[in-house]
């Protein structure tokens, strides 16, 4: 029984069951998260971190999510008032609706009905999720035009350009997924995993997949929108209150979507990671999925706090670079290799033995030719300045230093000496007396 | 601010009044503004050794619209002043302004015409801090007193009338109080 066919015949009230949990589960996680990265980017800093707010400092989000809901909501006069409304919407929701046909755990059984954790299953699902991120950059680059000012406007412009270059390397990524499973539903794609993780298979789309997320999301080393030291706070400047609370919920749900999506993708999803199923069939109950699930996503979710921690910001041009010439073309290739090792597997001409065989003849020799590559040229600066020699006036490096000239005594005009007058302060006496 | 206002004075009302007022103090961020020498004072009131973190408060924001406590750190001078201002102004209520300095909180050694003589002719501020400039310590005395001062906020006119009857105040943090563990 596929999972579609599992979920097709849930009541109403499941449904409402499971859709109150992923919310839930998405806003606790915003607050985990929150207060997790504080103390972990502390730690990383040799910091206590929040310690103060509830037991142990756990209570600090909610503490600062409700200051926040307390707080006057200013609306700028240039700001355009329906759009300046509108704009967290618009980021918030779909942030919540990706996560929908991400499959959190196994087959289970709520009071009597079999069931999968799992909201829908939908044939396209991993396009859901990429088209859901797409929509919510509407919300960003709304924000940044209808705040009325140029800081927020220049941040929604970054933002937009850069989740649009890193979603095609994002994309891309997800295409060898897709050709290995033969499907793009997620919980097809998990079970594609049984034997072997993607992350094996796949290493090249799973990096490429990595470092896109990280873009995607606009996480630090690729915050350009929110640059504090270029953009004050990139889009969401003008916003406060419970609008700037919205941007910070969408911005970490989005982060728990795409940890959750690279679990789903190349780490097995639900799937118990080590062959621990081998030890005890239990591990292999669909709650126990739940568990493995949230393991998997909170490890993503940590490599977003490490790179945080350890990565100081890109330039622009160096991170459009980084996405244009190198993610997209590797991700090219990578996908046309993966075809061809595809199409060659399946055709039935070769042997297993004899395709590795070739494929090591093939690679072996790519090698070879690379390295008959020349190497590439030095270039010469024409404005660079030369160190000796040329028109321009520097002094050579073997300059030896001119001998100073003899010393002349000074010619003192010979007067007469006369006595200084004789004062009563001891100050006054410096000279010659 | 409307409605609280007429509510009668309950155990509802106190309630509400003691979690927003929480909610205040345990989540106030800062905003990104230093003037001169406190400044480095106040930055390293944000390092590994002081850590404003434990507080919730190493969010400097650098936009005042998510600010919610301005700490001018250090001298203002006549031509930052409408600037000082404007930030002010650009912060949503509730807001708080910690003068930190001798210089901010009354001129200081700059008796000349070029400097404010105190910022409190520019903004309303909740807190003085002595110090030129003030130690980290002070700074965090300054600012525990500033959360204390937060949790007496009154929620309306009706509370407010009570809380001056009862004379009633929070217990203010001495700053020698030891929160690490005892070896």
């Amino acid at each position: 029984m596929t999972t579609a066919e599992l979920l097709a015949d849930d009541p109403i009230w499941l449904i409402l069951i499971k859709v109150v949990g992923i919310f839930a589960f998405l806003v606790v996680m915003t607050l985990f998260m929150i207060n997790w990265e504080r103390k972990v980017v502390a730690r990383m800093q040799q910091r206590p971190g929040p310690n103060r707010v509830g037991p142990n400092g756990w209570l600090q989000s909610l503490a600062d999510g409700l200051k926040l809901a307390f707080k006057e909501d200013i609306r700028p006069v240039l700001a355009d008032k329906w759009v300046f409304f509108l704009a967290p919407v618009i980021s918030c929701i779909p942030a919540f609706v990706a996560f929908s046909v991400i499959p959190i755990g196994g087959e289970v059984s709520i009071f009597g009905e079999r069931t999968a954790l799992q909201l829908v299953d939908l044939p396209v699902g991993v396009l859901v999720v990429l088209a859901c991120s797409s929509v919510g950059v509407y919300g960003i680059v709304l924000s940044g035009w209808a705040s009325g000012s140029p800081y927020p406007l220049l941040g929604a412009l970054r933002s937009a350009a850069q989740v649009i270059s890193y979603e095609i390397a994002m994309g891309l990524s997800i295409v060898g997924v897709v050709m290995f499973s033969h499907s793009m539903s997620t919980s097809d794609i998990v079970k594609a995993q049984g034997n072997l993780w993607f992350v094996v298979l796949l290493f090249p789309s799973f990096a490429i997949y990595v470092i896109s997320m990280v873009g995607e999301t606009n996480r630090a080393p690729f915050d350009l929108p929110e640059a504090e030291s270029e953009l004050v706070g990139g889009f969401h400047t003008e916003y406060s209150s419970l609008k700037f609370a919205l941007f910070f919920l969408a911005e970490y749900v989005n982060m728990v979507t795409v940890s959750a999506l690279a679990s789903t993708l190349f780490l097995g999803g639900y799937q118990t990671p080590f062959g621990l199923g081998s030890l005890w069939s239990g591990f292999d109950n669909g709650w126990f999925g739940l568990v493995w699930f949230v393991a998997k996503t909170l490890f993503f979710l940590f490599v977003f706090i490490w790179l945080r921690g350890t990565l100081p910001r890109m330039r622009y041009d160096q991170f459009m670079r980084l996405g244009w010439k190198v993610l997209v073309p590797i991700s090219l290739v990578w996908i046309v290799a993966v075809a061809l090792v595809r199409a060659l597997n399946n055709s039935g001409e070769f042997s297993q033995q004899q395709f590795l065989i070739i494929l090591g003849v093939v690679l072996g020799v790519l090698v070879l030719l690379s390295l008959l590559l020349p190497d590439r040229k030095v270039e010469e600066d024409p404005n660079a300045v030369p160190i000796t020699g040329g028109g321009f006036p520097v002094p050579p490096l073997d300059l030896e230093v001119p001998k100073a000239p003899t010393r002349r005594t000074p010619v003192v005009a010979n007067l007469p000496k006369e006595p200084v007058a004789v004062t009563a302060s001891k100050e006054a006496s410096d000279g010659d007396v | 601010m409307g409605l609280e206002e007429k509510l009668p004075n309950g155990i509802l009302l106190t309630s509400v009044e003691k979690l927003v007022n929480w909610t205040r103090k345990s989540s106030l961020w800062p905003a990104t503004f230093g003037l001169a020498c406190c400044a480095i004072e106040m930055m390293t009131t944000g390092g590994p050794r002081y850590d404003l973190a434990r507080f919730g408060m190493e969010v400097f924001r650098a936009s005042p619209r998510q600010a919610d406590l301005m700490i001018v750190a250090g001298r203002v001078t006549n031509k930052m002043a409408p600037v000082l201002r404007q930030i002010y102004d650009q912060m949503p209520e509730p807001r708080w302004v910690l003068a930190m300095g001798v210089c901010a909180s009354t001129g200081g050694m700059f008796n000349n015409y070029a400097v404010v003589q105190g910022v409190d002719h520019v903004v309303p501020v909740d807190m003085y801090l002595p110090g030129c400039p003030p130690r980290p310590e002070m700074l965090i005395d300054a600012i525990l007193k500033i959360h204390a001062k937060i949790m007496d906020e009154p929620l309306g006119a009706a509370r407010a009338a009570a809380l001056l009857e009862s004379g009633a105040s929070t217990d203010l943090m001495p700053s020698s109080e030891r929160f690490a563990k005892k070896k």
